[in-house]
């Protein structure tokens, strides 16, 4: 490091000279820079909590509808240290299923979902308000082992996807308690304020759905719902065979919408938004946008769906002395 | 017999009302309250006001430097002056609502005679060797010796030098103003050496309320109080090839030494695996021109997560993992190169994710192929593999000198500063919004904890004592993730308030009602009572 002191003026009116030079170009790049940065998320990691809140047979249609994002989610690359899975009921090797350890989610059982690598969290009675709100907030006894913890950061964009049976600003668990769009609005907040997330993808498929995003308040939340208040989300197909509803129609046709994304998709969430119009869903899907900064068309599927890392080409590498002697002097402190 | 029944039924009246009185007086003034201070919820006194104060809060990071003259390096009057102090201090201009000043507190004084011994050796290596044996120097602290301007200590050109061990050498200047322009040259010695406005800036990037545009260029490693580090060789073809490492020497040699450095700042562990028939999840493209497999840059975040899932490393600890990897290609695909965005085969052949960790290809020398048969034996070169390693783990510039690894210190506490307080902050802020949050009395211990380590690790930093600052904001932190993150602090469920109507009406309503007819009975009685004087007369 070399200080010159008598030459300063004139090396200050070269450095100058070069540097509103630099400046010039660097302005664009940054700019360049800039406009690209502003269309990306900026998250490193995605996580994905799944909630099947109904017990009972007869909603089978809910389980299936859980396990099909699940296989969304893990097809697109979220792995399942990445995934709270927490499913109310076991529908697969339930007494009256007569397929047993199978859950499928298309007529004439052409898709199963509880395929051979599924890791359920929380189930059956696990699956309560209290547990839920813990997993979300991080406020979880010491002894409980990773896999069930959501252990996100402030660059972590996390899905949320809840189903079962709700109304107008609740949604039941297990037909014997109820957690409100405030608490789950307070939940949120309490993950903004200690950065638990970066961005947050909320979508729920039950009855009057659209009155659980209604109190929302924390900034990055989108939330999408499968029919508005006053309005029933309504069920698929039955199966025959089986007995009962496999799906929910709104879910259906976002897994159909999700069959087509790859990893590599461009596709946005404006396109998401289209899935399911009134003709095929007959409830009206609704979506919330006003507490995301960024704009819904720059936001990709797998932005949270997905989880693409960001890689960087390794172009340094630090110099070692095949032998100890000068390196370990270097580093004692 | 009837004024008789009339006494009595008068006196009834009058116990009626009595007793209509009392209950009334007990259901209002014991039962009221009773009832409202056994269903409100439990909030043990938190210090709101102290931490409402941390915000306003004004962090001094003082460093002590000395300044040491040796003979001829300043003129003689300006020698009589010594030895004395100067300060200076500079508001660092970030946009943070604590407000940081730098201040340092430069000593000036003369060399002692084995300074001087040691100042006028032949080369600076010597100078250094003889210097540091005879004295050890507290953390954050630095000294700064100014030799005379022709000195041959430094090579001629050179005006100052920083050594690895929190010293530098400055040449002196026979001037008037010998002092001011020597100065000068200390502060921008000392600045290089400890606190700039970048490390700080970077320390608090996730605090700052910039634009989130630059989160890019945030820290990659967020610090957190450990790390798992995990070395993973990954042989997806054994049939081929018998692949072999010395994990376990490479580590002592390389990581250890790096991590020891680091140990203060928190808790690391290392471990190592080999997994068998773990392919990358990306098939790599044939390019005859060289007649190699390439893997092209775009192809390369789509490497990790098929990989990640048999890593196994989430189970063990709840400390965030660190996973470099080393991939033997198949045979099949030998050799194998990672193309970087021009399609330029990159030199190290490696790529990392930042806060995830890092992949590296090693192709086996073709050479191995010639003479023996399936599996050949391959020895990985380690010393290669660690260059790559530690550099994707090391964050630029990072623990390589002692007073890098100060400036590390000075980052961390600042920023443990800053968690620490936004947490607490966080905390007064969920309770005011949200009320039906418990606050039992350990955790309200935790927070006065919280709140007493931030200050005090305030003072430390004010005075200059970088260690037990440090050990101070790591407390402080602490302190306040278990107090935000208490199992017993989950908001009790919110009843709405047509639900608390519906509970308390059947058990309130049929026990008011008579006491409140009763009431307005005896009120209606004794307003007749009192306007009957009046009619009469």
């Amino acid at each position: 490091m070399a200080v010159t002191y008598s030459s300063t003026r004139r090396g200050v009116a070269v450095l100058a000279g070069l540097l509103l030079l630099s400046l010039g170009s660097v302005a664009t790049s940054q700019f360049e820079e800039q406009a690209e940065q502003f269309f990306r998320s900026g998250h490193t990691n995605n996580w994905a909590v799944l909630v099947c809140t109904s017990r009972f047979w007869f909603n089978y249609r809910h389980v299936a509808n859980t396990l099909s994002v699940y296989r969304s989610v893990k097809r697109l690359g979220i792995p399942d240290s990445h995934i709270v899975l927490m499913l109310a009921d076991d529908m697969a090797c339930n007494p009256r299923n007569p397929k047993p350890a199978t859950v499928f989610s298309h007529k004439n059982m052409e898709l199963n979902v509880y395929g051979d690598d599924v890791e359920v969290d929380y189930r059956s009675y696990e699956v309560t308000v209290e547990n839920f709100l813990r997993v979300l907030t991080g406020r979880i006894p010491p002894s409980t082992p990773r896999s069930k913890r959501l252990l996100s950061d402030d660059r972590s964009n996390i899905l949320i996807y809840m189903t079962g049976h709700g109304g107008n600003g609740f949604l039941k668990f297990q037909d014997s308690e109820e957690i409100t769009n405030i608490e789950l609005a307070d939940a949120f907040e309490q993950m903004w304020q200690k950065r638990r997330y970066n961005e947050l993808l909320f979508i729920i498929d039950t009855c009057q759905g659209a009155s659980m995003y209604e109190r929302f308040y924390s900034p990055n939340i989108m939330a999408l719902a499968s029919s508005q208040v006053g309005e029933d989300s309504l069920s698929h197909q039955p199966d025959p065979a089986i007995g009962v509803h496999l799906m929910d129609r709104y879910t259906f046709y976002v897994l159909e919408f999700l069959e087509e994304i790859n990893p590599a998709s461009q596709t946005n969430m404006n396109d998401l938004f289209q899935v399911c119009p009134k003709s095929l869903c007959v409830s009206t899907p609704g979506h919330r946008t006003d507490l995301f900064q960024r704009d819904p068309k720059n936001v990709l599927i797998t932005d949270f769906f997905g989880s693409v890392r960001k890689v960087e080409i390794t172009t340094e590498t630090i110099s070692l002395q095949p032998d100890l002697g000068v390196l370990e002097s270097r580093y004692s402190s | 017999m009837a004024a008789a029944g009339a006494a009595a039924t008068d006196l009834e009246v009058v116990r009626g009302k009595r007793a209509a009185l009392f209950f009334a007086a007990v259901a209002i003034l014991l039962g009221l309250p009773l009832w409202w201070k056994t269903t409100e919820t439990y909030r043990a006194s938190l210090p709101y006001s102290e931490i409402s104060g941390l915000n306003a809060l004004q962090l001094r990071l003082m460093v002590p430097v000395s300044v040491v003259f040796t003979g001829e390096s300043v003129p003689l009057d300006d020698q009589e002056k010594l030895p004395f102090t100067v300060v200076h201090e500079r508001e660092i201009p970030l946009k943070y609502k604590m407000k940081i000043k730098c201040r340092f507190q430069k000593a000036y004084r003369k060399t002692l005679v084995y300074e001087e011994e040691a100042l006028s050796m032949g080369s600076i290596q010597e100078a250094e060797a003889m210097l540091a044996e005879s004295q050890e120097q507290a953390e954050g602290s630095l000294t700064v010796y100014v030799i005379s301007e022709h000195s041959s200590l430094l090579p001629q050109d050179m005006m100052s030098y920083i050594g690895p061990k929190r010293t530098a050498v400055v040449r002196g200047i026979m001037h008037r103003e010998a002092f001011n322009i020597i100065g000068h040259r200390v502060i921008q010695a000392v600045q290089a050496m400890s606190l700039t406005e970048d490390v700080l800036a970077a320390a608090l990037a996730d605090h700052l309320p910039e634009d989130k545009w630059s989160s890019d260029k945030r820290r990659p490693l967020k610090s957190s109080l450990g790390y798992e580090i995990t070395f993973s060789l990954l042989n997806p073809d054994p049939k081929s090839h018998d692949v072999h490492w010395d994990i376990q020497g490479a580590v002592r040699r390389y990581v250890q030494p790096f991590l020891n450095a680091l140990s203060v700042t928190g808790n690391f562990s290392v471990d190592s695996q080999i997994l068998y028939y773990a392919v990358l999840g990306v098939n790599p493209r044939f390019d005859p021109a060289s007649s190699s497999y390439y893997l092209a840059a775009h192809s390369l975040p789509h490497v990790i997560n098929p990989v990640e899932s048999r890593l196994g490393s989430s189970a063990a600890s709840l400390y965030p993992v660190l996973n470099f990897l080393l991939y033997v290609p198949e045979l099949a695909h030998s050799p194998l190169y990672i193309q970087d965005k021009d399609g330029a085969p990159v030199a190290t052949n490696a790529f990392h994710s930042p806060r995830w960790g890092g992949i590296m290809v090693y192709n086996v020398d073709p050479k191995a192929y010639n003479a023996s048969e399936l599996p050949v034996r391959v020895e990985v070169d380690m010393v290669r593999v660690m260059e790559v390693f530690l550099a994707q783990l090391r964050p630029k510039g990072e623990g390589l000198m002692t007073w890098e690894l100060d400036r590390l210190l000075w980052a961390r506490s600042v920023e443990n500063l800053a968690t620490a307080t936004t947490t607490l902050t966080s905390l007064a802020q969920l309770l005011g919004k949200i009320s039906n949050i418990v606050i039992k009395d350990d955790v309200a211990s935790e927070v006065y904890r919280a709140v007493a380590a931030v200050q005090k690790a305030a003072e430390e930093l004010a005075s200059g004592h970088l260690a037990s600052a440090f050990a101070a904001s790591q407390e402080a932190v602490t302190s306040s993730e278990r107090a935000f993150f208490d199992p017993s602090l989950l908001h009790l469920l919110y009843f709405p308030d047509d639900q608390k109507f519906a509970i308390y009406i059947p058990l309130f309503l049929p026990m008011a009602v008579p006491i409140l007819l009763s009431l307005v009975k005896i009120f209606l009685e004794s307003r007749k009572s009192w306007k009957k004087p009046e009619k009469t007369d």
